[in-house]
């Protein structure tokens, strides 16, 4: 082999690998997730805090069981039959164990508990679960593409124009609320209803909440009833052991909820 | 039984399907195949083994046709097999599983290295021999350098023996990594341990061996070729020692939880009494552990010789490819089975067609075994000049007396 061939070989490697190298970073900077990341660390940069920062609130005790949240949710988010974004859970203690079911996600409300539980139960409740829009989350975490990320106002979103569906999250989620959407491929999950809320409106589900169980505001907001609750400290979260800095505060949670 | 006192089996309403299924539990199966091989080859190329200098070539060119296919479970499973490609433009760097793509291809490209540095003596002398098409593609394989002098051949020598070296580290990389994806997730008690990846590294060896083992002993057999009992005794005691490391630490995790009794013995010990029952306690830790333990253990010591060590050999190494196949299966299901609601567990069902059922499993799994069998038809792979000759009678009968 020539020196002059092997030059020209050497020069034309090292062109292709730099441009190879440029191409790639062209195509992550480009990327939206990657643009918005950088946006995000622009804000933080300059020092301006998000104007703000929203939480959910569940008060147990006003939890009737209804189902009207789980339906309403499906219908505004257009959830797969059998899939849920939220759901309720009844809670029946009895001296033996505890009873737990939510069929259908509560959907269609609770059938009557049988005369022999209902005789030996010493209390009974309704827990409405979803997602916690964790400020730890371990599903932002896990996601190797960082299709799931964190909006600067407190909303955990999934890009599904970028998630490839491996299921990642599904796996690191602590409280079940992920799933893979069996239409789309993409994995799913509440969204506090962040399309409504960006319009000045309330997530479905505390819209149509009889008992005003949910609720869902700003803590920046003083005045609202989510900074109330957590200034008033008297809330828990689930599995605090999880260490994932939950979002949605629950009121009278009795500490055999999981 | 049911965990935490729960009266009704209950899981949360999303965990009615188990998201990572077959192609999940098949995929680390695989890549464990991968490191396994290659830590055989590197046996002979690093530590200078020379019982397993004939079989060096032979377990590289199945790591590599393994690797081919360690991808494909993957490209299954995604719910968007289109976007895979995401992973490398748009790594998520908090994310274990982002460097997946990166380790295993350059991985995958570390074994091509190897492997032609291997054969690329042989490329070139049939590209001189060969003529017309075949000439060309022969040609084409030794990538334009037809010379091989004596300084090629000590420089290749001691690149090869740095790939194989470096190429430990990686593949324990590769495939450490895929216990790291499970061990990390604190949301699984049954996943959630820093002895995931040990564990997954030390049956990647194992299984890998094993099925190594069955292999040599299937082409010996079909090409009617005498079996090299020196070195399978030696490839048995290898067995045996990784096994030994990969089923202490198996048996140490359950004992560890178990003697902790703590918040995950809630979920596993109603685990292990309930659905893993068969699949873990019986299949994986008492049947197809505590046999071929024992069988490896007599072939160690005891040092049969001709047709018994070949049988025992080979039913010792089948039942541990099957036992890692099991593993795979009962951390990645098994896992999955516990509700995080903590009261109860979910189901599998098997699918036999569908995209991530038994059918495409097993022709995946399948797949490396045909690309071995093409690639065996162009190049040599097993050296036939094994050290020892088919059972004479005479040697076996001499050794039975002597032990």
């Amino acid at each position: 082999m020539s020196t002059l061939t092997s030059k020209a070989r050497r020069a034309f490697l090292q062109k292709l690998l730099a441009g190879s190298a440029a191409a790639g970073l062209y195509m992550v900077y480009r990327h939206p997730v990657v643009a918005a990341l950088s946006d995000t660390k622009d804000a933080n940069a300059t020092g301006q805090a998000a104007e703000r920062d929203f939480a959910f609130v569940v008060d147990v005790s006003r939890c009737i069981g209804c189902g009207q949240c789980v339906k309403a949710c499906s219908v505004e988010n257009d959830v797969p039959d059998g899939q849920y974004r939220t759901w309720i859970e009844r809670y029946v203690v009895t001296p033996d164990g505890v009873r737990v079911d939510s069929p259908e996600g509560g959907m269609n409300g609770f059938e009557k508990l049988d005369d022999e539980t209902a005789a030996q139960a010493l209390n009974s409740f309704f827990v409405p679960k979803l997602c916690n829009h964790c400020a730890e989350a371990p599903c932002i975490q896990v996601c190797p593409v960082g299709a799931t990320y964190r909006s600067a106002e407190g909303f955990v979103l999934v890009d599904s124009e970028h998630c490839i569906g491996c299921s990642y999250c599904v796996q690191a989620c602590p409280y079940g609320v992920r799933f893979i959407n069996s239409e789309q491929r993409i994995a799913d999950k509440c969204t506090w209803c962040y399309h409504r809320v960006s319009k000045g409106k309330l997530p479905a589900c505390v819209t149509v909440c009889p008992t005003q169980a949910r609720m869902f505001g700003d803590l920046n907001d003083p005045n609202s009833e989510v900074a109330k609750v957590r200034q008033a400290d008297q809330w828990d979260v689930l599995k605090p052991e999880h260490h994932t800095e939950s979002m949605c505060f629950y009121l009278s949670l009795p500490r055999v909820v999981v | 039984m049911l965990p935490n006192e729960s009266l009704l089996n209950y899981y949360f309403p999303n965990e009615a399907e188990v998201h990572w299924s077959l192609m999940i539990v098949i995929y680390p199966y695989i890549t464990g195949l991968v490191a396994g091989a290659f830590v055989v080859s590197s046996l002979y190329h690093v530590f200078k083994i020379k019982a397993f200098e004939n079989i060096a070539r032979f377990a590289l060119v199945s790591a590599f046709c393994f690797g081919l296919f360690a991808a494909v479970p993957l490209l299954l499973h995604l719910g968007q097999p289109l976007r895979a490609f995401n992973i490398f433009f748009t790594p998520h760097t908090t994310s274990a599983m982002s460097v997946f793509g990166f380790v295993y291809s350059s991985y995958m490209i570390l074994l091509m290295v190897e492997l032609w540095l291997v054969y690329r003596e042989y490329f070139i002398q049939k590209a001189k021999e060969t003529q017309g098409v075949a000439g060309l593609v022969w040609k084409a394989l030794t990538l334009g350098v037809t010379d091989y002098t004596p300084e090629a051949a000590r420089f290749d020598h001691k690149l090869t023996t740095f790939l194989a070296a470096i190429g430990i580290p990686w593949a324990c990389f590769l495939h450490g990594y895929v216990g790291f994806i499970f061990g990390s997730v604190k949301a699984n008690a049954w996943w959630a341990t820093p002895l995931q990846p040990i564990i997954f590294l030390m049956s990647a060896i194992v299984s890998g061996i094993a099925m190594l083992m069955l292999m040599y002993s299937f082409i010996r057999w079909r090409t009617r070729q005498p079996y090299d009992f020196r070195m399978i005794h030696n490839l048995m005691v290898f067995l045996w020692g990784f096994f030994i490391i990969d089923f202490f630490l198996e048996g140490l995790e359950i004992v560890y939880v178990a003697y902790e009794h703590g918040h995950h013995w809630s979920v596993i010990g109603p685990l292990l009494s309930g659905p893993l029952y068969g699949t873990f306690l019986v299949g994986q830790l008492l049947i197809l552990s505590v046999i071929p333990f024992l069988i490896l253990g007599y072939i160690t010591i005891f040092d049969p010789w001709g047709k018994r060590l070949l049988y025992l050999a080979n039913l010792a190494s089948f039942m541990l490819v099957l036992q890692v196949l099991f593993m795979r299966f009962n951390v990645v299901v098994g896992g999955q089975l516990i509700s995080k609601s903590d009261r109860g567990f979910s189901e599998f069902h098997f699918e036999f067609l569908a995209r991530e059922g038994v059918l495409p499993a097993i022709i995946i799994l399948s797949a490396p075994f045909a690309v071995f069998y093409l690639i065996s038809r162009v190049i040599p792979i097993l050296s036939d000049e094994p050290q020892t000759e088919w059972p004479t009678g005479i040697e076996d009968q001499v050794r039975e007396k002597t032990t």
